[in-house]
């Protein structure tokens, strides 16, 4: 079931990336006013999500700090399962990120024109996202006032981290993650910061999108030396998000726990991150695309992608889960083999259950041209894959840490309050950052949508070789 | 453009020749545009500078400009990456602290690969960004093209080009009778 091809391409004409008829001044406008101009039913709506979005973050509040009084011992964590929803919401959310990477820097370099309409929304997903990750290793460590340890530095104690652990790549890797992520998205923002300064009315937003804009005046020895850089950053980031989630699976394949020391981990983790990430953009954007009215830019042809892109990842992970099962059968161990069986049919095994009909049977609907074109559906779709690919995590964390090789050291572990207050938390959280950007910043990158237009090729004459840039 | 009335009498003020920054000229698009930058270039102009709403390969032809130096500038913030990465983990792990692990050697390289990737990574996207940044002298709060009311209109629909006062064929009147040759919009005496 798991291992076919992509679907080719429909019969059918793609629809268009930016809906007819629209010129460099009305796109312009058309975005830059969702920020700049009040509309009393929108701002209504959005007060309405950020409202809940900032409760939800208050609850993650509250939960860290009665965590910092009384340690993890509210969480639900404990020998032998180490490590729960700390752990897996971190995967969790690191995975959901790598997709605006993916849009942002993978898809410019294939030159997907189609990318450009989501691509700052994905990028601010992907930083918002590894904030929210972040949160849980910080204060997984038990004592969130040291996490600093974790960095090489010279200090007093005379003694340096230990780099043969995954755990450090992971310092490594996270930390260059969220600080290129958020690079990219700037150098990305600067032209647009400019635009909006000039369009501003009110002097404190001319101030502060001025200063955000440094300076930035369209000149083309400037454009010539930000596309160099721009399109290096993204081939810079295109081997580092592959890396990164290669490294989180490390945490797990570097160990001897069954069922997580296996070569398929760095591939699979990062077809899965690909899978989750795109749910998690469809999920937002097709509300945001239904409240701001931009069906002129996240056109059908954006969700017929996408959804292709999800149905491709998905039956990467499916193949996954299958090779997870065959490698234990043939790896001819016992702890291997029972791994699986506890799997499907152990204490968790609803969890397992539930992960396959989310992540392997419920996507399978993407192959209907109907449902692919169907906001509605589609939003459902991807709901069922961000459920799955979190039980996913969950069904790795914990099924396998719960029985490994000895029964007399088994236990099972139960999330507690505090568990699904911060899980919860943190998605407040990062609904907090993504409405404040939705207000405050341009979704939609105004510049590169320009260049698709009709009124940015010079007509074609005497000596021109398209291409130059880097 | 609702500020086409606004420009006429702000640019009026005559600008003194060593007060000079350039003059600038809008053009209808980008085609207008370019031919204007082949245009000046054929009189022998070389000290201009075009201002576009969105990055134009053909703009860039145009003006002749030389390919950019930034990837230098990468390569090398990505080996200074690779040689911190990989100095860092080998000077902590066999000189400054060598403790056996699990009995692995102290040089035990391949551990110190994923490390010494993200460091390159990391060093040769802050040199891509901040390379960026100085090569465009950037941030520039001020700069003289701003005192053009009409210039506003160059982050969102507007073409513009400058021809500067440094260049040794400047002279106001005749830039200005090619602009207005050239069929521009408008033209404007930019001061310092």
């Amino acid at each position: 079931m798991a291992d076919e091809p992509p679907p080719s391409s429909v019969a059918q004409q793609p629809a268009p990336v930016i809906a007819p008829g629209h010129t460099l001044a009305t796109v312009t406008d058309s975005i830059a006013q969702i920020v700049l101009t009040e509309n009393k039913a929108r701002s209504r709506y959005w007060l309405y999500g950020f409202a809940a979005s900032f409760a939800l973050m208050m609850l993650f509040f509250y939960a860290i700090g009665v965590l910092l009084v009384r340690g993890i011992g509210i969480w639900g964590v404990n020998q032998p399962v180490a490590w729960g929803f700390a752990i897996i919401n971190f995967v969790w959310w690191i995975g959901i990120g790598h997709a605006g990477t993916l849009i942002s820097a993978v898809l410019l370099l294939l030159r997907q024109d189609w990318r450009t309409s989501i691509n700052r929304f994905a990028e601010a997903m992907t930083l918002f996202a590894v904030a929210c990750a972040g949160m849980f290793p910080i204060f997984h460590v038990g004592r969130p006032w040291l996490a600093y340890w974790l960095f090489p530095y010279p200090n007093t104690m005379s003694i340096w981290p230990n780099f043969r652990s995954p755990l450090v790549f992971d310092v490594f890797a996270v930390s260059t993650y969220a600080l290129v992520s958020l690079m990219f998205w700037y150098v990305g923002l600067v032209p647009d910061m400019a635009t909006l300064r000039d369009r501003a009315k009110s002097k404190t937003a001319r101030m502060v999108y001025g200063m955000a804009a440094l300076g930035w005046r369209g000149s083309t020895k400037h454009w010539h030396n930000y596309e160099t850089a721009y399109l290096l950053l993204a081939g810079l980031a295109t081997p580092l998000v592959v890396s990164v989630h290669t490294i989180v699976s490390y945490d797990f394949a570097l160990s001897v726990v069954p069922g997580w020391h296996a070569t398929i981990f760095p591939p699979y983790f990062v077809a899965g991150a690909i899978y989750a990430g795109f749910a998690m953009v469809v999920t937002l954007g097709l509300p945001v695309r239904y409240f701001f009215k931009l069906h002129d830019f996240i056109t059908d042809r954006h969700l017929q992608n996408m959804a292709k892109v999800m149905l491709a990842t998905g039956l990467v992970v499916g193949y996954g889960y299958l090779t997870e099962i065959f490698m234990a059968w043939y790896s001819a161990s016992p702890a291997e083999e029972y791994m699986v069986v506890n799997r499907v049919s152990g204490p968790y095994a609803p969890a397992f259950w539930a992960l396959i009909v989310c992540n392997v049977i419920i996507p399978q609907a993407l192959w209907s041209h109907r449902v692919r074109s169907s906001p509605f559906w589609l939003f459902m779709v991807a709901l069922a894959i961000n459920i799955g690919m979190w039980l996913e995590r969950f069904v790795i964390v914990v099924i396998s840490l719960s029985r490994d090789y000895m029964p007399s050291a088994w236990g099972e572990y139960v999330p507690t309050f505090y568990d699904w207050a911060t899980y919860i938390g943190t998605i407040g959280l990062f609904f907090t950052l993504l409405f404040l950007f939705i207000r405050f910043l341009p979704m939609i990158s105004i510049f590169e949508v320009r260049t698709l237009l009709p009124d940015a090729q010079a007509s074609p004459d005497d000596d021109d070789e398209e291409e130059d840039g880097a | 453009m609702s500020q086409n009335a606004t420009y006429e009498e702000t640019s009026t003020p005559r600008v003194e020749d060593d007060e000079m920054y350039g003059v600038m000229a809008e053009f209808r698009s980008i085609d207008h545009l370019i031919s204007a930058i082949e245009t000046a270039r054929e009189r022998g102009y070389r000290q201009m500078d075009a201002y576009t709403p969105f990055p134009s390969h053909d703009v860039i032809h145009a003006l002749h400009l030389p390919p950019s130096k930034l990837p230098w500038v990468v390569l090398c913030g990505g080996i200074a990456g690779a040689v911190f990465g990989y100095g860092l983990q080998y000077w902590t792990s066999v000189i400054d602290y060598p403790i056996n692990i699990g009995g692995r050697p102290l040089h035990s390289w391949p551990y110190f690969i994923p490390v010494t990737f993200e460091c390159t990574i990391l060093f040769a996207a802050l040199a891509a960004v901040f390379g960026m940044l100085a090569m465009n002298r950037l941030p520039t709060p001020y700069h003289p093209v701003f005192n053009d009311p009409q210039f506003l209109m160059a982050s969102r629909d507007a073409f513009f080009l400058c021809i500067e006062a440094t260049d040794v064929k400047f002279d106001r009147d005749a830039v200005t009778n090619l602009f207005n040759e050239l069929e521009a919009l408008h033209v404007a005496d930019v001061a310092e």
